[in-house]
């Protein structure tokens, strides 16, 4: 029996990779949940945004590494990180003139702009790829653990090494400042409660003199800052890869949906939810339990509910059994 | 003939774009072209019904896709005695128990009324049952993949010729798509959408890793075809004259014997991979003239019309007593079903079932920009965008490289940028998708060939 190693181990292999996936994810999922309350439309380019947001961040992370410009123990791409959301803001809008707001204006159904953003997506995944090339990257420079194995072991004489990677760090702080800032602007400042009444109810809204193209605007650009960051945060903690971010929509539309789309609150927990149950439902738990049992119980098995090859499944099946019992989602967004 | 000329027209060019390719490049290219955009074009006939004639999105064609390529394998492969020995009764027990877990389900809830009993019944039946299964399961499944790994590790297949497996793709997909229709089709469009592409990569998770049934992402090569093999004909003395008689011409102008015989020879290699392929083009022109013929008669039935009326006006139709849902969940069946016969067809026609090689990206959003360049609701349009998209998504290198050479022409051969774009040509393809869909969206919303409707 030996609960403090048990404790640890699922510290280091559930807890901590879960919290700072869930992050990355969380990001993702609110901006599609507000681009589906105020644009009112699945935005499918939603991976492909990320992709091209984090593209550009590497881009200038490499022009400042090659001018001899870093953040000590930092990650370089922190300080490109801005270069990289101003130029996806730019690229948001400019696509919003040219393609989006034609439908706007014809008041097409949301069916047909997600058909287009299925269109977007081609053309964003072809301006990454033509730019960057298909291939896998990685772009994280500074110090790489905040906590080693041995460190701990040492520090504790615990059997189990608990390991913390500065990225996983970096990814929680910077999700708790983003979000708190977006949160604080959404319920708070006069533009963040008129973004919230248009997505409530577009009439009343319109009668009330909000200006829809600004609504749209600080959408867009909400949105464009939210890929960027996510996007470079997932690079940095595992590594930039055009297909993997395509593939990453799926479950950042699993944590919308969960959390309620059309509500970012609900999303942000969303993708909690999902990175958890993805990570507590494909883990090993033989090491655990022998941990906790005496001897004559180990198990012999490893103790896997499903094995790791199905982790997106489990999102998927999650979300699939949500829209069956609760269309609306836990955390109650729109009701569709 | 002249309401008609738009597509007669359409059509020509498109067969020319093709002949085209056959002078320029090689007749081998063309018809595996004009292969694949037949395939397509089965393809976008499934999702154009339910698109087009009932309004309903379904992402989820990669699954479709896949499935009727599993039943390719499974149909044709002969079977694994061996691993049927260690492994079958297990599977065939857990067969017995899934459906008994089915049926009891189905029967708690007939029977009881909603309740938090009820509810917890049923999850102690899924809980019991998934351990059950677990546990029958997992040591006939390690036996069965190692019975000699590196060429079988499965069940195999039943042995019968691989053409059945194109009716039996078709009924592995509408099985599928009757599931996710009872469960999804309540949802609205774009829940809908979401829900039938991650559904779809389910399927493809679990194809890909449970070797037992199709060695997963080991892949099974080596499929039995309709058609004869290359090597076959090269030896045949019928089709060895065939080709004589073709090349007369030619093969008179040498009169050097040694030389005619090595030119023979050459002609013959040739030939035969044209001719498997105009075999494989023949098959696949007879299954899509027949899916015309039944469709186009269904979109003119009285059913076609209450079909249009559906989607243009759900309410209204169900208040002239149209069961909207039975409707829905049944050309939700039907349109997945040729899909599935797609699927089946393309493993044919490679000869190979590879699991991995099934992507969105390709299964998915490429069919769907065939469906809506062609013309939505039409089912020569989406035929014709089937053969038009893939053309496209296949000539797209060669076509982006002469652009790239044209609009660089000033720039040096070594020059750094041009070399990047040179080499980034086959993304190129992504680009000219993108812009095309996002073009005929805009200025033609309604596709190519566009929807006639019949005013009685």
């Amino acid at each position: 029996m030996d609960y403090l190693n048990a404790i640890v181990l699922l510290l280091n292999y559930l807890f901590v990779p879960a919290l700072s996936y869930g992050s990355q994810l969380a990001l993702g999922a609110i901006f599609v949940s507000l681009i589906y309350g105020i644009l009112r439309f699945a935005y499918f380019t939603a991976g492909d945004l990320m992709s091209f947001g984090t593209m550009f961040t590497i881009l200038f992370t490499w022009y400042f590494q090659s001018l001899g410009i870093n953040l000590g123990f930092l990650p370089t791409a922190l300080l490109a990180m801005p270069f990289g959301i101003i130029i996806t803001i730019l690229y948001v809008l400019i696509k919003d003139k040219l393609v989006f707001s034609y439908y706007r204006t014809q008041k097409s159904p949301p069916v047909m702009l997600a058909m287009v953003s299925i269109g977007t997506m081609f053309v964003t995944q072809a301006i990454v790829r033509i730019i960057i090339g298909p291939f896998d990257r990685r772009f994280f420079d500074g110090e790489k653990f905040i906590l080693k194995a041995n460190e701990f072991k040492e520090m504790t004489g615990l059997n189990e090494g608990l390991t913390i990677k500065s990225t996983q760090v970096i990814t929680l702080l910077v999700t708790i400042i983003v979000v708190s800032i977006l949160f604080w602007f959404l319920n708070r400042t006069k533009t963040g409660k008129s973004m919230r009444a248009y997505s409530d109810n577009e009439d009343l809204a319109l009668l009330s003199g909000i200006d829809p193209k600004k609504v749209v605007m600080i959408t867009w650009v909400i949105a464009a800052i939210l890929a960027t960051i996510g996007g470079a945060l997932y690079g940095l903690d595992k590594s930039f890869k055009p297909f993997t971010y395509f593939n990453n929509m799926l479950p950042i539309f699993a944590a919308a949906i969960v959390g309620g789309i059309g509500n970012p609150f609900g999303a942000f927990l969303g993708g909690y939810v999902i990175a958890f149950s993805e990570i507590l439902l494909t883990y090993a738990y033989k090491k655990f339990f022998v941990y906790l049992l005496p001897e004559s119980l180990e198990p012999d098995g490893l103790l896997q509910l499903l094995s790791t090859d199905y982790k997106f499944a489990v999102s998927f099946s999650i979300l699939v059994i949500v829209l069956l019992f609760r269309p609306s989602g836990i955390f109650k967004g729109k009701v569709l | 003939m002249r309401k008609n000329l738009d597509i007669i027209i359409a059509y020509s060019i498109m067969l020319g774009l093709i002949i085209l390719v056959g002078f320029l490049q090689s007749w081998s290219m063309a018809l595996s072209i004009l292969c694949l955009c037949l395939i397509s074009a089965v393809m976008t006939m499934g999702a154009n019904i339910q698109w087009g004639y009932a309004g309903l999105i379904n992402f989820g064609i990669m699954g479709y896709t896949a499935l009727g390529g599993l039943a390719a394998v499974l149909v044709s492969v002969p079977p694994v005695r061996e691993a049927w020995q260690v492994g079958g009764f297990n599977m065939i027990l857990c067969t017995f128990l899934i459906a008994f877990i089915v049926f009891s389900i189905r029967f708690i809830m007939k029977k009881y009324t909603q309740s938090k009993k009820r509810s917890y019944g049923i999850a102690a039946i899924i809980i019991v049952g998934l351990i059950l299964l677990r546990l029958i399961s997992a040591p006939a499944i390690e036996s069965i993949e190692s019975v000699s790994p590196a060429t079988t590790g499965f069940l195999g297949g039943m042995g019968l010729p691989i053409l059945f497996s194109w009716i039996v793709g078709a009924f592995f997909a509408g099985a599928l798509a009757y599931i996710i229709g009872k469960i999804a089709l309540g949802l609205r469009a774009d829940y809908l959408a979401i829900a039938t592409l991650l559904i779809s990569e389910i399927v493809i998770a679990v194809i890909k890793h449970e070797d037992w049934l199709a060695r997963g992402v080991k892949n099974v090569i080596g499929l039995k075809r309709p058609v004869p093999y290359e090597v076959d004909l090269q030896t045949k003395e019928w089709f060895i004259n065939l080709v004589e008689k073709f090349n007369q011409g030619s093969l008179n102008l040498i009169t050097d014997t040694l030389e005619r015989q090595e030119l023979l020879k050459e002609l013959i290699i040739e030939s035969s991979t044209v001719f498997v392929k105009l075999c494989f083009a023949g098959l696949f022109t007879v299954v899509v003239i027949i899916l015309l013929i039944i469709t186009q008669k269904a979109l003119y039935s009285p059913w076609g019309r209450m079909m249009r009326a559906i989607r243009d006006n759900e309410e209204a139709a169900n208040a002239m007593g149209k069961n909207v849902v039975k409707q829905h969940l049944l050309i939700f069946v039907l349109g997945s079903a040729i899909v599935g016969i797609a699927g089946a067809m393309m493993v044919t026609y490679d000869g190979l079932f590879t699991p991995g090689s099934y992507r969105p990206m390709r299964y998915t959003f490429l069919i769907w920009v065939m469906v809506i360049v062609g013309g939505s609701g039409n089912n020569f349009g989406a035929i014709l965008g089937g053969f038009a998209v893939w053309f496209l998504w296949v000539e797209a290198a060669p076509i982006a490289l002469f652009l790239i050479n044209f609009f660089t022409s000033g720039l040096e051969e070594t020059n750094a940028f041009r070399v990047h774009l040179v080499n980034s040509i086959p993304y190129f393809r992504f680009l000219m998708m993108g812009i095309g869909l996002l073009l005929i969206m805009r200025y033609r919303p309604k596709g190519i060939l566009p929807e006639k409707i019949k005013h009685i």
